[in-house]
């Protein structure tokens, strides 16, 4: 109140006195016209600039942020196609090398079976019985004139020998076709055996089709990201978000899995580096170690899968020689099982601390507890065993979807990024547009406040006939857009 | 090669350099335990045997715990019936807290109560064991009906020093005088808060109820 009447001329008369600094301020404002309505401008104006600037600033970079993530997203794309390609002509080659590359000894076998077959169907040929010339001869005898008994007995001989004749060519009639029989009884199995070379060559002709299929869908993939187009890079893009959220997803249960390991471990491992003892103010050094052995683990399984050229997280692995490989390989998998049995033996060390714990417990108690010695009891002691010895192995598969999570990451970052700054951008031209249109409502503002002797010199200028002043400078670029 | 080796060496250091930065005993308790052995409150060391298991059952590996008796002159390490400081390994922790509570329970067993109750001395006492030991939590229970009795020449009426040292009673049973006029006890217990908090104690409590020990136990 001390400070409001400070401000007043005649403290008893406070309407007066408001009126007289009203008066005082409206003729200073007045006079400051000019001048005031240039500095709301120019900072306006400078405001507006500023923004405009760095909203042109933050767009151009994005858009070069953008051209960078695109060329790395389609070189990355490029690099998978082209293995995906490698793969399926790799599939191609085995499968030419294996099976059709023993084509020329099928095609042989294929051929001596079907001559076998032909040859055998050959002999499978009826062979027709003896033409019966001997009907003639009895023709002749039975025309001769003069026969008499002698041409009966003649015909009578003529009918034991033909009869002889016929049942020896019936019985050889009948060897031949049982012959016969047995051939194509034999040719049986070498019919099947065309059948299944021939069904094979077309499996595997039914495979080489659909390897080439894909293929072509894989080159037509890699001809899009060749030719830098918005669809291949968007759908790029796409993928790679999916393979984030996927690659996240199996981190996270990884993680889950990582901490049961640790609940495992740490309290033994406070039997080992002492349970008192603390690296910072919150920290237990056994907490620490449990924690390093868990990650350890984890490494070793990441050296593991990249010795096996399941991951390529570090080129100097890939790029080493495959004695040197295999080297490193062994030395990651003997690591990780020595770590594994370690750590079977601290869940093994884990479950006789609780069971030391709970016994000492025991004692202290007045009620003694019934002990009970089942084989329920113990099996949690060995599933606590099992899990320690396969949580490792299990920790080791973490590679995968970690290299999946670092490939993605990059581009998923760089995508958002990009457009943080494009809406960052947006924001700050609108601000922009904001404050150039800020500037002629503030100029409004001041005049509304000397509108009395405005009102007085339009009057005067009015009665003297003189042309209005200028209006103040606009701005200088009053639009945002 | 080279920047490779030193890298591998700071990994091979830093647990060191992180240790060094730690205080060990900063996570540590120190309890002292004082039980009344004078007059008929011997009666109620089954109950302190109570604390005393769960104290054994709560502190952890590197912790410190005394039990002393209240008698007519505490200020002495011949009261001490027990003490250890738990090693840093679980097992061998639980093995040291077995022995204490064989010691303790000996000490049940033949107890004899005391003609004068001297608990200045045994708090006397307890500030000098805790602050040897010097754990990170310092607490000093105090076991009795509070009612202290000084033989003839015992001088305890100067200054103590408890700093940052919490003290709690327990189990402080009401006399027959305190049931007729029950300001006798509030007035005892409002003695005792003021003479531990101008010692410098951190806090006082006063736990009547067995079932509510974990207050007795400092939180980590």
């Amino acid at each position: 109140m001390n400070n409001f009447n400070s401000w007043l001329f005649w403290p008893d008369q406070v309407a007066l006195s408001v009126l007289a600094l009203f008066f005082l301020l409206t003729i200073f404002l007045y006079a400051a016209r000019t001048p005031a309505h240039n500095v709301i401008l120019a900072l306006c104006n400078l405001v507006a600039h500023a923004l405009r600037f760095t909203a042109r600033w933050l767009l151009h970079t994005a858009e070069g942020l953008r051209q960078r993530n695109k060329s790395v997203l389609l070189a990355h794309g490029q690099d998978e196609v082209t293995s995906q390609v490698e793969r399926e002509f790799e599939r191609v080659t085995a499968l030419v090398r294996k099976e059709l590359g023993e084509y020329p000894a099928l095609q042989r076998k294929v051929m001596d079976e079907l001559t076998r077959i032909e040859e055998d169907y050959q002999k499978c040929g009826e062979v027709p019985p003896p033409s019966p010339e001997w009907v003639q001869a009895l023709s002749a005898i039975a025309n001769l004139k003069s026969g008499g008994e002698f041409s009966k007995k003649l015909l009578e001989d003529l009918h034991k020998s033909v009869q002889k004749v016929h049942d020896k060519t019936i019985a050889e009639y009948r060897r031949t076709y049982e012959g016969r029989h047995k051939i194509l009884k034999n040719l049986m199995p070498v019919w099947r055996s065309v059948d299944k070379s021939v069904k094979n060559i077309d499996a595997n002709m039914v495979n080489l089709n659909g390897n080439a299929k894909a293929i072509d869908v894989h080159m037509a993939r890699y001809e899009e990201i060749r030719a830098k187009t918005d669809k291949s890079e968007h759908t790029l893009a796409i993928s790679a978000f999916v393979q984030l959220g996927i690659s996240s997803l199996v981190m996270l249960i990884a993680v889950g899995g990582a901490f049961i390991n640790f609940k495992l471990i740490a309290l033994p491992m406070s039997e080992m580096v002492g349970a008192s003892d603390y690296l910072t103010n919150s920290l237990r050094t056994s907490d620490v170690a449990a924690l390093v052995i868990v990650l350890m683990e984890a490494s070793m399984g990441l050296f593991l899968l990249e010795s096996l050229r399941i991951t390529h997280l570090f080129p100097t692995m890939s790029s080493m020689n495959d004695q040197m490989r295999k080297r490193v390989m062994w030395a990651a998998l003997i690591l990780l099982l020595i770590l594994a049995s370690i750590e079977s033996s601290l869940a093994l060390m884990r479950d006789m601390l609780i069971a030391d714990k709970a016994a000492m417990l025991h004692d202290l108690a007045t009620v003694q507890p019934v002990v009970s010695d089942s084989l329920l009891t113990n099996i949690p002691m060995v599933g606590q065993m099992v899990m320690g010895f396969v949580l490792p192995f299990v920790l080791a598969f973490v590679a995968i979807p970690l290299e999946a999570v670092v490939y993605s990451l990059r581009t998923v970052a760089g995508v958002v990024i990009v457009m943080l700054m494009r809406a960052l951008s947006f924001a700050l031209r609108f601000t922009a547009m904001i404050f150039s249109r800020l500037g002629r409502i503030l100029l409004g503002i001041y005049d509304i406040t000397i509108v009395l002797p405005l009102m007085v010199e339009r009057w005067v200028i009015g009665l003297r006939g003189f042309a209005p002043p200028a209006k103040p400078g606009k701005l200088t670029s009053g639009s945002a857009s | 090669m080279k920047p490779f080796k030193y890298l591998l060496l700071a990994c091979l250091l830093l647990p060191f350099t992180l240790a060094g930065c730690a205080d060990n005993r900063a996570h540590t308790q120190g309890v002292y335990l004082l039980i009344d052995t004078s007059g008929t409150y011997a009666e109620q060391v089954t109950k302190a045997r109570k604390i005393i298991n769960f104290l054994l059952a709560n502190l952890n590996a590197g912790d410190s715990l005394a039990v002393a008796k209240v008698e007519s002159k505490s200020f002495s390490e011949k009261d001490i019936i027990a003490k250890v400081t738990f090693d840093r390994r679980p097992s061998q922790a639980n093995l040291e807290k077995r022995a204490f509570n064989k010691k303790i329970e000996a000490f049940a067993n033949n107890v004899k109560g005391s003609a004068f109750t001297d608990i200045t001395g045994g708090l006397i006492q307890a500030a000098e064991y805790l602050n040897e030991a010097n754990p990170g939590y310092k607490t000093i229970i105090i076991f009795s009906d509070m009612q202290e009795e000084l033989g003839k020449g015992t001088v305890r009426d100067f200054p103590i020093k408890l700093d940052g040292i919490r003290v709690m009673a327990v189990n402080v049973t009401k006399l027959n005088t305190d049931n007729l006029d029950p300001r006798r006890y509030l007035d005892r217990l409002a003695w005792w808060e003021k003479r531990v908090r101008e010692a410098g104690a951190t806090e006082w409590a006063v736990i009547n109820d067995l079932e509510h020990l974990d207050k007795v136990v400092a939180p980590q």
